[in-house]
C-alpha cells in the first residue's frame, strides 16, 4: 500500500513529505485560530454584556410565568377547557392553587400578574390566600362567599390570558390596549392612554433636537474645518471641553441658568426686557429638555461633520465660483452634497441617543418634557413590572432599527462617515 | 461586608433573588415594596420573637407602631411627606392647613409636588375636605379618583414636579417654589444644618416606614436576623434621631429621643409622630397602593400629558 501511494509525484510536498496544500491549509488555520483567540475576550464581553441581556429582555417581554407557574392546576384547567365558562372544577383548581401558593408565599406573584390587567385584584389573591386554609367545598360558593370579586368576568379573562406564560399582553399594554371582560384586547380608557402619546412625543422631541443640533453644529464644524490650525485647535477644545464634562454637571448647570429665579431670567428682568411677573418658564417643561439635550448632544453632530468637511478640498468651491456660480448655488450644489455623509452620521447619532435619553429629561423635563425612557425606568424601579418595561424597551429598539433601515434605504449606510 | 447603594434597593434585591445570586444580607426598603416582595416570596420571614422587648418588658409585637411589623420586615424609621414652605414668603399669612397648599390665590407662588400618583392624590382629597380616615375608601372609587385629579387640576399650572428627595429643599432655596411637598428629614436638614428659613406644616402629612428585610437566600441569614434585632431595639431606634428627624418605629423609643447632634436642638417636636404633629395625619395604605399603583400612575401620567 505504501508503494502505490508514494509512486505518482504529481502532488507538491513539503520537505517532511506532507502535501503542500494540506500544510498550507494547516498553517493558515493556525493563524486564523490565533486571530480568533485574540478577539475571544471581546466576543465574550459583547456576548455577556450585550447579546445576553438584550436577549433576556426580549424574552421577558413575551414570557411571564408569574401566574402559570404559581397556579398550575387552574392553568391546566384553562388549557383543557379553552372556551368554557368557569365551573365547579375551575373553582376547585383555583382554591387548591390558592392554598398551595399561600403556603409557598408565591401568591403575591400570581396576584401581581393579574393586577397588571385588572387593577385592584392583587389584594383579592393575598386576602383570600390568608383565609385559604379555611375554604371547603363547594368551592365556587365558598370563594364567592369569601369575596364576590372572584366571580368577575374580566378577572377570569385575565387569568385565562395569563395561564400561558408566553403572552402578547405586555405589548398590548405598551400600545395602550387592555383586556376586556370577553378576553379581547380593546383600546384602554382615555384617562389611562399614555404610551402611544409618549412614543410620539419622544420621536418628535428627538427630531427637533437633531434639527437644532444640525443648524447649530453645521457652521461650527465648517469653521473648525476651514480656520487656520491654531485657531481651529482652540475652537476644537471649546467643543470638546463640555463633551468631556460629566452629563450631570452640565444638566445641573442648565438648571441654574434656566430656572425661574435663574441667571437668564434675572438678566432679562434686570435689562427690563421682561417684568418680574413675566419670568419665562424655560425649564421643567419641553423647552428645558430641548435646550439641555441639544447642548449635550451637539458634539455628536459637530465631530462627524467636521471629519467630513476636513476632507472636502476648497478648490471645488473655488472652481464653482470661477465658473460663475453664486455663493448660495456653490453651497447648495457643491458643498452641501459633499457633507451629506457627515450630516447623516451626525443626525443618526444624535437622534438615536436622544430617543433613549433618560437622566436629562428626568431632571429638567417636568411634566411635558419627559420621554418614554422615563416610563421604562418607572416600570423597572418603582412598579417592578419588568415585562412591561421590557416590552416598551423592545418597541423603542425596534423603532430605532426601522429608522436605521429607512436611513439605509434612503441615503445608504455606506455613505455615512463617523470620523 | 458588601454594600449595595441604591436609591431604592428593592430593584437590585429583586434582581439578585431572581438570579439566585444574593449578596445582600439586609436591605432597607419602603413598606409597599416590603409587603409586595414578601407576598412574592422574595424575602425571608422574620420571627418577631427574635426582637428584644422594650425596657419595661413590653413585647416587641406590642411595642412597635401599627403596621411597623410585617411578616417579612421590621420597621426602623417612620418618615413622612409633608408640606414645607419658605417662611419669608408668607410673613403674617402662614399656611396652616393642607387646603392652603391648593389655594394659590391666597397663598401665592409655585408649588412643588413629587411626580407620581402616590401622596399627591391623598393630599388632594384631604385638601378637598375628605377626612383622613376616608381617603383610601374614596380613592378606591372612580369618582374619588376624579375628585382628586380635579383638585390637582386647580394648581396644575403652578406645579414644579420633583423626583428625587434632594430636590424640594433646593427648589425652596432657589425660590423656584414657595411651598412644596417634601420628606421631612430633608427639610429638617436644611433648617438645622443650613439655617434655611423653612418650616414644615404637618397638617395632611402622609406617613410611611422604612423597613429592614432579609432577601430570600441571603448568605448570612442568621447574622442578618441578629443585626435586625440589635438595630431595632428601643435605644438604637431612639439614637438614630440624633442624626435626622425620622421617628423611631417603637413606642418605647419616644422617651429616649434626645438632642440633635449639634447638642442643642430638641428632636421631639421634629418627629412626625409627635402628638401635636399628628392632628390630621394619614398612614400610607400599602395594600391599596399594591393594588392600584400601576393603574393610578398610568392615569397620573396621562393627566400630566394633557
Amino acid at each position: 500500500m505504501v508503494e502505490t501511494s508514494t509512486a505518482p509525484e504529481a502532488v507538491l510536498r513539503t520537505h517532511d513529505g506532507r502535501p503542500l496544500k494540506a500544510a498550507l491549509a494547516r498553517a493558515s488555520r493556525r493563524a486564523r485560530v490565533r486571530a480568533f483567540m485574540l478577539v475571544v475576550p471581546l466576543l465574550a464581553f459583547i456576548l455577556f454584556t450585550f447579546v445576553v441581556p438584550i436577549g433576556q429582555m426580549l424574552f421577558r417581554s413575551v414570557n411571564n410565568p408569574q401566574f402559570s407557574s404559581n397556579m398550575p392546576e387552574l392553568s391546566a384547567w384553562f388549557s383543557a377547557n379553552p372556551k368554557a365558562t368557569p365551573d365547579e372544577a375551575a373553582y376547585a383548581a383555583l382554591a387548591s392553587d390558592l392554598v398551595a401558593a399561600a403556603k409557598n408565599r408565591t401568591i403575591g406573584a400570581a396576584g401581581t400578574r393579574i393586577n397588571y390587567d385588572v387593577a385592584g385584584t392583587r389584594s383579592l389573591f393575598t386576602a383570600t390566600g390568608r383565609m385559604a386554609a379555611k375554604l371547603a367545598p363547594p368551592w365556587q360558593a365558598a370563594l364567592l362567599a369569601q369575596n364576590p370579586g372572584w366571580g368577575r368576568d374580566d378577572l377570569w379573562a385575565a387569568m385565562r390570558a395569563a395561564s400561558r406564560p408566553i403572552t402578547a399582553s405586555f405589548y398590548q399594554a405598551a400600545a395602550d390596549r387592555k383586556l376586556d371582560a370577553s378576553g379581547q384586547f380593546v383600546r384602554a380608557d382615555p384617562e389611562s392612554r399614555i404610551y402611544v402619546t409618549l412614543f410620539a412625543r419622544t420621536f418628535a422631541i428627538a427630531a427637533v433636537i437633531m434639527g437644532l443640533c444640525l443648524v447649530l453644529g453645521f457652521p461650527v464644524a465648517h469653521l473648525l474645518a476651514t480656520l487656520p490650525m491654531a485657531k481651529a485647535n482652540l475652537l476644537m477644545i471649546l467643543v470638546l471641553l463640555p463633551f468631556w464634562t460629566s452629563l450631570l454637571v452640565r444638566t445641573t448647570a442648565w438648571m441654574v441658568l434656566l430656572q425661574g429665579q435663574g441667571v437668564i431670567n434675572d438678566l432679562l428682568v434686570a435689562l427690563g426686557i421682561i417684568g418680574e411677573d413675566g419670568r419665562l418658564a424655560l425649564i421643567y417643561n419641553q423647552t428645558g429638555t430641548i435646550i439641555a439635550m441639544t447642548h449635550i448632544l451637539l458634539p455628536f453632530m459637530i465631530l462627524p461633520l467636521y471629519s467630513v468637511m476636513k476632507t472636502i478640498p476648497p478648490s471645488y468651491a473655488r472652481a464653482a465660483r470661477s465658473l460663475g456660480a453664486t455663493s448660495w448655488t456653490t453651497f447648495r450644489r457643491i458643498y452641501l452634497p459633499q457633507t451629506v455623509p457627515g450630516i447623516g452620521a451626525g443626525g443618526l447619532l444624535v437622534f438615536i441617543l436622544a430617543v433613549g435619553y433618560y437622566i436629562t429629561p428626568a431632571l429638567v423635563g417636568g411634566a411635558t418634557g419627559t420621554l418614554i425612557s422615563n416610563q421604562i425606568a418607572f416600570h423597572m424601579e418603582k412598579s417592578l413590572n419588568w415585562s412591561l418595561a421590557a416590552a416598551l424597551a423592545t418597541m423603542l429598539l425596534a423603532a430605532v432599527l426601522v429608522l436605521y433601515w429607512l436611513y439605509d434605504r434612503l441615503i445608504g449606510i455606506d455613505n455615512m462617515k463617523l470620523g | 461586608m458588601v454594600s449595595v447603594d441604591a436609591d431604592d434597593p428593592a430593584t437590585p434585591l429583586k434582581a439578585q433573588v431572581e438570579a439566585g445570586n444574593v449578596t445582600m444580607d439586609v436591605a432597607d426598603i419602603e413598606t409597599s415594596q416590603a409587603i409586595r416582595m414578601c407576598d412574592e416570596g422574595l424575602l425571608e420571614p422574620i420571627d418577631p420573637a427574635l426582637l428584644p422587648a422594650a425596657p419595661d418588658g413590653t413585647l416587641a409585637v406590642d411595642d412597635f407602631l401599627p403596621g411597623a411589623l410585617t411578616d417579612c420586615a421590621v420597621a426602623s424609621i417612620l418618615w413622612t411627606t409633608a408640606v414645607a414652605y419658605d417662611t419669608t414668603k408668607f410673613e403674617g399669612n402662614a399656611p396652616t392647613s393642607i387646603a392652603n397648599f391648593f389655594d394659590v390665590a391666597n397663598f401665592p407662588g409655585k408649588r412643588g409636588l413629587r411626580k407620581g400618583a402616590k401622596i399627591n392624590l391623598e393630599m388632594a382629597l384631604m385638601a378637598d375636605g375628605v377626612p383622613a380616615a376616608d381617603v383610601y375608601a374614596t380613592l378606591a372609587t372612580p369618582e374619588g379618583v376624579a375628585q382628586a385629579f380635579a383638585k390637582l387640576d386647580t394648581i396644575k399650572g403652578d406645579v414644579v414636579w420633583w423626583e428625587a428627595g434632594a430636590q424640594p429643599p433646593q427648589l425652596l432655596a432657589d425660590g423656584e417654589v414657595t411651598m412644596t411637598t417634601a420628606y421631612n428629614g430633608r427639610i429638617f436638614n436644611a433648617i438645622a444644618n443650613e439655617n434655611k428659613p423653612f418650616k414644615i406644616m404637618w397638617d395632611g402629612q402622609v406617613l410611611d416606614y422604612d423597613l429592614f428585610v432579609v432577601p430570600k437566600g441571603a448568605p448570612n441569614k442568621d447574622a442578618a436576623m441578629q443585626f435586625i434585632a440589635f438595630a431595632t431595639d428601643t435605644q438604637r431606634l431612639a439614637d438614630q434621631a440624633t442624626w435626622i428627624s425620622y421617628g423611631p418605629a417603637r413606642k418605647s423609643s419616644a422617651a429616649f429621643v434626645g438632642l440633635f447632634k449639634d447638642g442643642k436642638t430638641d428632636m421631639k417636636p421634629h418627629m412626625p409622630s409627635s402628638p401635636e404633629n399628628m392632628t390630621n395625619a394619614l398612614f400610607n395604605d400599602v395594600v391599596f397602593w399594591a393594588d392600584h399603583d400601576i393603574q393610578l400612575n398610568e392615569q397620573f401620567n396621562a393627566w400630566l400629558l394633557k
